[in-house]
């Protein structure tokens, strides 16, 4: 990587660290799946309807499974917009762009770094919030074998592959809602009209979704893309929900992306 | 090179001229007084410097660089705009740590140097957000100064500072320009340019209309001078007449007027040559204050010089 790139991410990685926001969204990440272990404990039924949704009781690998589908909703991506969303608006908010444009790393060198730095909350809040899920599900459920959306079982070391595989792919449509977010951040140079823009932005892709007579559109919507790992969880695997979540998501995320690199290069840092 | 040439600087929000057509130049070694009432367009006028902001039209060159082309263009300057900023969640040495690498790492060695430059060492390691606005603005110059600067660029220093803040940030910039440090500095302090600066320029409503020495800005104006005679009322008379006198005004201590000193010899001659004696000529040298307001309020009435521009 560029050297002064790394050193940008570098530290904006210590400032995510210094800023009470990252800890509200990875502290989210962790208590979610905590809130819902504990639900599964003290209750005997579960969410039926729903894909895994009747094997929580089972084994504790279909329990972050249930959160993705869950999580999809609202929770990660307020999670990923509750930085995305800021780590340009804050410059804006401290004044500090300033400080730093005149130093002698270059704008675009600016954005990488902070571009990067979200990737990485982004995913350590996904696998965190993936980890609490199978360890905590795990010793209520028990690390049992999993029954795949085929109907075969699998065993529960090959099942925690597969929960990891899907939180890699579930990564994908978080990227274009953390690129969503960073454009957001860099237009409105507010830290929370970005993070409620990203999650309105996310939701509204949702609403598409269930309005009657537009299910022709359901395969090109953001949305749509959060279910692409249950593939993976079918026998022989099935890449082409994942491979359409990549080229999907990259509509949404690269415009953005480049947009907001584009303004920041090119914009007027006053006030 | 010239530390900083601008050459028709122009920045237009819309209707309004931010900065209308500003040219500069700052030679090596001076200490440069950018002066002007608030909203004047100094701050715009830095912010273009600094590459922060996009000039409509015209020029910036910093040492031959164009800011806008690259932050290399930075090298060997620092600054700051308005107030300088910092991460509040940081501590103030971190947030050096953070420039120093943001530098290219090799001032991380200079931090303690220069925070004890600014007398900021035993607070070093508390939050800035609970700094106070003078130990802000003393590590916005300790961190220009991390950059090992050959020039600086300071946008109102010791606005908002106290009496004894003011003085050790006025102390301050002259022992860096002491060191060979070129400063261009904003204010709207006349006082503080005619203490730091030997060069001024005056902007206006955007535009320049002054630029040079501050003695060729005291000689723009004509001096004003106070008669005291035996005989009043003769002397008023005399006055009258005398060619080269303007603007004669009378009060209970005497006689004052606007003359160049060409004028003087000959008006005492013409007192004497009537048999009035002169008990006290005074030339009151015009206060640079009056100067300023005149030149900002554009009322400025004396003869043109060759380096006083029309701000229109």
């Amino acid at each position: 990587m560029n050297p002064s790139v790394l050193t940008v991410y570098r530290w904006e990685l210590r400032k995510l660290r210094s800023q009470k926001r990252t800890y509200i969204g990875l502290g989210a990440a962790v208590l979610i799946p905590l809130i819902f272990v504990t639900a599964v404990a003290i209750r005997n039924g579960g969410p039926e309807d729903v894909a895994f949704g009747r094997y929580i009781h089972d084994t504790g690998l279909a329990i972050p499974l249930v959160l993705l589908l869950f999580g999809s909703v609202w929770m990660f991506p307020l999670i990923t917009a509750l930085v995305a969303g800021d780590i340009v608006a804050a410059e804006d908010h401290n004044g500090t762009l300033k400080t730093i444009l005149t130093r002698s790393v270059e704008r675009g060198q600016i954005f990488a770094g902070k571009a990067l730095a979200t990737a990485t909350y982004a995913t350590a809040a996904i696998f965190l919030s993936g980890l609490v899920a199978v360890t905590a599900g795990s010793v209520v459920s028990g690390f049992n074998p999993l029954v795949t959306l085929s109907g075969n079982t699998v065993s529960a070391t090959r099942a925690l592959g597969l929960v990891g595989a899907s939180l890699l792919v579930y990564l994908i449509p978080i990227f274009a809602i953390a690129c969503i977010g960073l454009l957001l951040s860099t237009i409105t140079r507010n830290s929370a009209a970005a993070v409620v823009g990203t999650l309105m932005v996310s939701l509204i892709i949702q609403l598409i979704g269930i309005v009657p007579g537009l299910g022709s559109l359901h395969p090109y919507l953001l949305s749509t893309q959060f279910d692409a790992w249950q593939g993976l969880l079918r026998t022989p695997t099935d890449w082409d929900p994942t491979l359409r979540s990549a080229w999907v998501c990259a509509l949404y995320g690269v415009p953005s992306a480049v947009a907001a690199y584009l303004i920041f290069v090119r914009r007027d840092v006053a006030g | 090179m010239n530390p900083v040439e601008l050459r028709g600087l122009v920045k237009r929000y819309g209707e309004i001229v931010a900065v209308d057509h500003v040219d500069l130049t700052v030679h090596a070694g001076d200490v440069y007084g950018y002066l002007g009432p608030n909203g004047a367009g100094k701050t715009t006028s830095l912010r273009m410097m600094l590459g922060l902001i996009r000039p409509t039209g015209g020029t910036v060159r910093l040492f031959g660089h164009d800011p806008l082309a690259t932050v290399r263009a930075l090298e060997g300057v620092a600054g700051f705009v308005e107030e300088p900023r910092f991460y509040p969640y940081l501590s103030g040495r971190k947030n050096l740590e953070l420039l120093a690498a943001f530098d290219g790492g090799q001032a991380r060695a200079q931090i303690e140097g220069v925070l004890e430059t600014v007398e900021l060492r035993s607070r070093a390691s508390d939050r800035v957000g609970a700094y106070s606005h003078g130990m802000k603005q003393r590590l916005g110059i300790a961190a220009a100064l991390l950059r090992q600067p050959r020039l600086l660029l300071l946008d109102e220093p010791t606005t908002g500072l106290d009496p004894v803040g003011m003085r050790d940030m006025r102390m301050l910039i002259r022992r860096l320009a002491g060191e060979g440090i070129t400063v261009l500095l904003s204010s709207h302090q006349l006082t503080e340019v005619e203490e730091v600066c030997n060069r001024v320029a005056i902007i206006r409503a955007g535009g320049i209309v002054f630029e040079g020495g501050l003695d060729d800005l005291r000689r723009t104006a004509a001096t004003r001078y106070r008669l005291r005679t035996t005989d009043p009322e003769r002397t008023v008379a005399i006055c009258t007449v005398q060619p080269g006198l303007r603007d004669l005004r009378s009060d209970d201590d005497g006689l004052t007027f606007v003359a160049d000193e060409e004028a003087i010899p000959d008006l005492s001659v013409a007192l004497v040559e009537a048999g009035v004696a002169i008990t006290a000529l005074i030339p009151q040298r015009p206060s640079l204050e009056d100067l300023f307001f005149d030149f900002i309020e554009g009322e400025q009435s004396a003869p043109a010089q060759p380096r006083v521009m029309d701000p229109a």
